[in-house]
């Protein structure tokens, strides 16, 4: 097959999974936040007399939505106010291509790299979409010509300055450990052992490092401890001025944003695809075993955990969601400076100085 | 730097009791899936149209006129209850029955449930104990204002 239509295929896949995984996680958010709190959560939705635990919720959803009417306020510039859902949509969706899925399968002559984008510098890639996807909040509340919008969006900027410095110190310390910003190569950097029975994970070579990270990267997804932007119960932010399917796109990207924080923490920290003491023939045990293995078991075996990864990280991020207030605004700025960027520092230079002693 | 460290586990802490909850509920929630009925449910809700909360005996639900044997109201038309009522929603007019035991008879009983508040004065009011509010009808509903204006025969 020619490379072109491998790539296509690859984006298709990928973003079909990507848009499924964001709608199941509306279903998983509803379920979830209901059983934490003793309660059952949406389950009318039913099709031919099947509810299948409220499944069918997203569709319902979906086709509530596309019947709304679909609004422009008079005093909104119309065609940003159209754009801004599509922007966040659009960096959001174009972010998880740098993610690498599984590794390189050997078909025949051919091999193919489980990643869309395996550029020299994904990680920067990856960061700088992360960071524009802003771009559409930003536009959403400006463009709306409202107060309460355009100072969600203003908030949301604030916000994502004083985390993305937090952020970029933190995964210094992993271009450090793993040099390089190709993120298949992070990723297989990972997949060897310390001291002979400890995985080279990134959570393990980068503590404080991962700390911050998982801080700085629940406040860039936007949801509740730092939902500043949205602040239903008090400016109802960026979207008041959206409904219907555009404001449906909002909320999707902030699904697909968790999906990317997940994915993104997996590979950094968490060895991406590496499973502990599975190499490409097989488990070898810590204390020396060996159980042999075909490789196609071995990569769908790692190409599964890489999914239970994500998903492991997407039910915490919603876990955090429903437990914890939404944190004042000062306090917010007090964590990003004062907190996160001294820590990132302390960590570059902490890292800095054992990899100079080794 | 203790109080940090105090907010730290607080805030640890509180995730833990939510997770606790989550999987402590998705166990219950499994073994009735699988058929284990008596353990407790995992959630405490009661999915209202199918299910229904046991309505205490003393609880104030819809009025009801109670009959004589013969399936005449009680009521005799004494207008205590329109007295008493509050929300002045109750109207009564009397008519003469043949029977000289009984005398006066309601004619005309009226209660307009959109402004009654079921506080249960007429039920402790009522003389010949004729009206009462123990039908256990919760769900009042209706399409239209009229239609929730009570007359005689939708009441006894």
């Amino acid at each position: 097959m020619s490379p072109g239509l491998v790539l296509l295929i690859k984006i298709v896949v990928v973003l079909a999974w990507f848009v499924v995984l964001a709608l199941l996680l509306t279903w998983v958010e509803r379920k979830q936040s209901a059983v934490m709190q003793d309660r059952i959560g949406a389950n009318r939705a039913k099709i031919l007399g099947l509810r299948m635990f409220g499944l069918f919720q997203p569709f319902a959803d979906a086709i509530k939505m596309m019947f709304k009417e679909d609004f422009v306020p008079p005093f909104a510039d119309k065609t940003l106010h159209t754009a801004a859902p599509f922007l966040s949509f659009f960096f959001t969706g174009v972010a998880i291509t740098a993610i690498p899925f599984g590794p390189p399968l050997h078909l025949g002559r051919m091999v193919l790299t489980l990643q869309v984008y395996d550029g020299s510098a994904a990680l920067l890639f990856l960061l700088a979409m992360l960071s524009l996807g802003l771009y559409g909040i930003l536009v959403a509340g400006w463009a709306s010509g409202n107060r309460w919008g355009l100072i969600g969006s203003m908030r949301g900027a604030a916000q994502l300055i004083s985390y993305e410095v937090g952020l970029g110190l933190a995964l210094v310390g992993v271009i450090m450990v793993y040099p390089s910003l190709r993120l298949s190569e992070v990723v297989s950097a990972q997949g060897g052992l310390l001291f002979g029975f400890l995985p080279r994970w990134g959570i393990v070579l980068q503590p404080l490092g991962f700390c911050i990270f998982f801080v700085a990267a629940v406040a860039e997804t936007k949801r509740v401890p730092f939902d500043l932007p949205e602040g239903e119960s008090e400016i109802i932010g960026f979207s008041t001025e959206y409904g219907g399917l555009k404001w449906g796109l909002f909320m999707l990207t902030d699904f697909m944003e968790i999906i990317v924080m997940a994915a993104l923490m997996t590979t950094l920290y968490f060895g991406g695809w590496q499973l502990p003491w599975l190499a490409s023939d097989g488990v070898h045990w810590p204390w020396g075993g060996h159980w042999a293995m075909a490789g196609g078991l071995v990569a769908a075996l790692q190409i599964i955990g890489f999914q239970v990864k994500i998903a492991f990280f997407c039910w915490l991020q919603i876990l955090i969601r429903w437990t914890y207030p939404r944190i004042r605004y000062d306090q917010l700025m007090d964590m990003g400076w004062k907190a996160l960027i001294p820590l990132g520092a302390l960590n570059i230079l902490g890292t800095g100085l054992l990899l100079g002693l080794k | 730097m203790r109080n940090a460290w105090v907010l730290f586990w607080a805030i640890i802490k509180g995730g833990l009791i939510t997770a606790r909850h989550f999987f402590v509920n998705l166990w219950f929630h499994f073994l009735r899936l699988i058929g284990f009925k008596k353990f407790r449910p995992g959630a405490v809700t009661i999915q209202y149209p199918e299910q229904t909360r046991p309505i205490p005996s003393r609880y104030r639900a819809a009025h009801r006129l109670v009959k004589r044997p013969d399936g005449k109201p009680r009521c005799v038309a004494c207008q205590m209850c329109v007295t008493v009522c509050p929300s002045e929603c109750i109207i009564v007019e009397a008519a003469e029955d043949p029977d000289p035991e009984v005398q006066k008879i309601p004619s005309r009983f009226e209660i307009d449930l959109t402004r009654c508040c079921f506080c249960g004065f007429c039920v402790e009011a009522c003389p010949e104990d004729a009206i009462r509010m123990d039908t256990k009808k919760i769900d009042i509903a209706a399409r239209a204002r009229n239609d929730l204006v009570w007359n005689l025969d939708d009441l006894l």
